[in-house]
């Protein structure tokens, strides 16, 4: 096991993290997640992407359309700004990125197993604190809202997609999630090639 | 005896009855799919332009125009009455004609459409991306714009053609002097400006006193040529219907507008009076009306070989060029047989002193066989209008016989007869008028509709049939009702429109000068008597939602929408409001109603347009103080 923790990694793995730093870079300019609303009353569809220091609307006006839909039933207005983790997620992707150069400059295992860690430690985290304002707006409705339905909560889904009266919700990651996902794997094999590496030896 | 007949009638049911379904098919556009075609109709008199879809012949939209329009304060509103200002003071109705749509290369591009007011003169720009008027100018020296705006091959002009020759300029003259040369006719030429649409008269032509009813212009090899039909060459003035009906020929008026341009460079045209308006409609903010006055003037004898007159029978009506520029379809309202003109021979013969039989004013007046093509003989009774399907045929309205005549170019041999339910007028196919016909779809646009639909009391519904002419025989699928007389029409294919329909007005380029752009800013503010809210809508209130105001203020609602979703316009309108009727305001717009503040009182005002859940709720009060 301590051999494989302080094994150099080869020349094409080194490549390859290098790649998933590159990779991870784009993720800057991409959206992380996506939120699509259908409705037989917006034949085009409403939907808002989540970026790793903003929400917007899919389409220009989309998010100012949702939250006006949104305000009949209470829900807090949906704006970046009172979503204080999108100040500090740009950094943590750094880290991230960081990671990916130091170790392609000090190209060892257990460094690529700690970049691992982070990405799936920083995932949970993500997911739980997404899910944890998705809970937020849809259960937090002002008790003044114009319709108020008893035992209704409007929480879209964390991943997939669900009904809310006629609105169907879909949640699922876009390009930034899916790059993450990616630098993940490619994370996973570099360790599996390295260690079919050692194998191959013995 | 009995059962024959029922079993003759029943077979004959039958028969009918699949035809209509197999018609009934090819009309119909099922729930949440779209029409292939947008119809653009002119109101005829409502002064408006309708839009309707093809081959549903569903009623989209009216566009106001010339017309004012309550429904959502067309030419009532601070923004857009200045649309209908002219010299002679506010004119908020006109009888409007026909429709053209602008050309890149003689080809339809999808960009305007212009539409002519007979009445008062005018010619109005309609823009295809909000489908909005946004360009109205006045045609000074001339009475009655009938002749008008046929546009040149890539929109270069529009051409407009006096109605009813008039002293130019305007005088009190014995009405008999009209045969003694006191009574002027006038082509004008309005220049659009390719890029913004802007309308500019450049020059006006004086011709004689006739009148000049239709004209289009010419293509490719004809492309620097707008011909124009006359009638009256008689000169009557008294029972016109006897007197102009005398000559066995009327003209067709040949005009190189590319030479007449040349002539005004050459500085050949003189400095003339005539005041006109000129009103504009910039994006979301009030329309800008200006008034200039002095024009250009060319007389033909000053720039030989600009006009020629080609003689044809009898009263001509419409002059439709096909789609390749070669032949001008004369359509003689007496006439029995449809003349065709070939541009080649008149420019063969047009400076042949053999080929002429006379000038007016100096215009050469050309020998009838000199410039013909053919003549379609026997068509049927009063032929009209002429339009072209781009596979070598021609149809042609008839009046009289109530019918559509399909005829092919160059054998002049007729193909068809078409039934038209009733006393058809123009024709439209689509891109028909275009060097690039999409020839599919026809409608007959009809005059006079009896007995085809439920009756409504005196007046009957104005109607129009559409017929499909892709296959050898032409066939008639349905028939519609229409806003006012369907006068003229240009179809357009749906694919070079519908993606490029404007759906919002962008808040952030609202430069109205009393727009605000967020509820903070809502205001009340008063400037002496003035009184100037600066209100907002969005779903479902209004800010501010309570006002007070003294008796006898003048009362300004500056309402911007501040919606920015497709098809949510607010409505405004104030309880017992005299003299401002509803308001419609678009999302991102800015519209002001203005309103005399009555005796002292409390006064609703609320939202028209059903806009949620809450539209109901959308309503507040103004307290007027004494």
């Amino acid at each position: 096991m301590q051999e494989l923790l302080l094994k150099k990694i080869s020349k094409m793995n080194r490549l390859l993290i290098l790649g998933v730093g590159l990779l991870l870079v784009s993720v800057y300019f991409l959206p992380i997640w996506h939120i699509s609303l259908d409705a037989p009353q917006y034949p085009e569809g409403l939907g808002m992407r989540i970026w790793i220091d903003k929400i917007t609307g899919s389409s220009p006006y989309d998010l100012q359309n949702i939250n006006l839909l949104n305000h009949y039933i209470g829900m807090h207005e949906i704006v970046s700004e009172s979503v204080p983790e999108l100040l500090f997620m740009p950094y943590v992707l750094g880290f991230l990125i960081f990671g990916a150069f130091v170790t392609f400059l000090h190209p060892k295992v257990y460094l690529v197993i700690l970049g691992i860690l982070n990405i799936i430690i920083l995932g949970i985290l993500g997911m739980y604190d997404f899910w944890r304002w998705e809970y937020n707006y849809g259960h937090n409705l002002n008790p003044d809202a114009p319709i108020v339905v008893p035992g209704m909560a409007y929480q879209p889904p964390l991943l997939g997609c669900k009904e809310m009266l006629n609105i169907t919700a879909c949640s699922f990651p876009s390009w930034g999630g899916i790059i993450l996902f990616v630098s993940l794997g490619i994370l996973v094999f570099v360790i599996w090639s390295e260690k079919r590496r050692i194998d191959v030896t013995k | 005896m009995i059962l024959i007949g029922l079993g003759y009638g029943c077979k004959n049911g039958a028969a009918t009855a699949a035809l209509a379904s197999d018609a009934a098919k090819r009309v119909y556009v099922a729930p949440g799919e779209k029409d292939e075609v947008y119809a653009f109709l002119s109101g005829g008199f409502s002064g408006q332009m309708s839009v309707y879809g093809i081959p549903s012949t569903r009623l989209f939209k009216i566009i106001p125009v010339f017309s004012v329009f309550p429904e959502n304060g067309y030419g009532y509103d601070e923004e857009t009455k200045n649309m209908l200002r002219t010299t002679h003071g506010y004119v908020p109705w006109d009888d409007s004609h026909h429709i053209e749509a602008s050309m890149t290369d003689g080809k339809q591009d999808g960009r305007w459409l212009f539409l002519n007011a007979n009445n008062t003169p005018r010619l109005a720009r309609i823009d295809l991306r909000s489908f909005e008027t946004k360009e109205i100018i006045e045609i000074p020296n001339s009475a009655g714009n009938h002749a008008s705006p046929f546009a040149t091959e890539n929109t270069e002009y529009l051409m407009a053609a006096t109605r009813f020759s008039v002293p130019i300029p305007q005088a009190s003259v014995p009405i008999e002097n009209f045969s003694k040369g006191d009574f002027k006719g006038t082509v004008s030429m309005v220049k659009v400006d390719p890029k913004s649409g802007r309308l500019s008269l450049e020059l006006q032509i004086l011709v004689p006193g006739f009148d000049y009813d239709l004209s289009h212009c010419g293509k490719g090899k004809s492309h620097d040529w707008c011909f124009f039909t006359s009638y009256n060459s008689e000169q009557a003035y008294k029972m016109i219907e006897v007197g102009a009906s005398k000559n066995d020929k009327d003209y067709i008026l040949a005009f190189n507008w590319v030479r007449a341009k040349q002539c005004l460079d050459q500085g050949k045209a003189s400095n003339f009076g005539g005041e006109y308006y000129r009103n504009y409609l910039p994006e979301n903010q009030p329309a800008i009306s200006e008034k200039l006055s002095g024009v250009k003037m060319l007389q033909p004898k000053d720039c030989p070989g600009v006009m020629y007159y080609m003689p044809t029978p009898k009263s001509p009506h419409g002059t439709d060029v096909d789609p390749t520029g070669e032949y001008i379809v004369g359509g003689g309202k007496l006439a029995t047989v449809i003349p065709v003109h070939s541009f080649s021979k008149l420019m063969e013969v047009k400076d042949k002193p053999e080929h002429r039989s006379g000038t007016i004013m100096d215009i050469p007046i050309l020998k009838y066989e000199s410039t013909l093509a053919g003549e379609v003989k026997k068509p049927c009774l009063g032929p009209l209008h002429t339009e072209f399907d781009g596979k070598g045929y021609a149809y042609t309205s008839c009046f009289v016989s109530s019918e559509v005549v399909k005829w092919e170019l160059g054998t002049w041999e007729v193909e068809q007869h078409l039934p038209a339910y009733y006393s058809v007028g123009h024709l439209s196919i689509v891109g028909g008028s275009s060097k690039d016909p999409y020839g599919k779809y026809l409608i007959a646009l009809n005059k006079i509709t009896k007995d085809r639909y439920l009756p409504v009391g005196m007046e009957l519904p104005q109607s129009a049939q559409l017929y499909d002419i892709s296959g050898g025989k032409a066939e008639l699928l349905s028939d519609f009702p229409t806003v006012g007389e369907p006068h003229y029409s240009q179809m357009i294919p749906a694919k070079l429109l519908m993606d490029k329909a404007a759906k919002i007005y962008p808040l952030e380029e609202n430069k109205h000068p009393y727009a605000i752009k967020n509820e903070k800013d809502a205001r009340v503010v008063r400037e002496g008597n003035t009184v100037r809210v600066y209100m907002t809508q969005i779903r479902s209130h209004f800010k501010p939602d309570t006002i007070e105001v003294r008796s006898g203020d003048t009362v300004f609602f500056h309402v911007t929408n501040l919606e920015q979703d497709f098809d949510i316009p607010h409505g405004f309108a104030v309880g017992g409001a005299p003299e401002m009727p509803n308001l419609l305001i678009m999302p991102g717009q800015t519209r002001t109603f203005k309103w005399k503040a009555p005796k002292p009182g409390i006064y609703p005002f609320y939202c028209t347009d059903f806009c949620s859940a809450l539209h109901q709720e959308m309503q507040q009060y103004i307290r007027v103080l004494p």
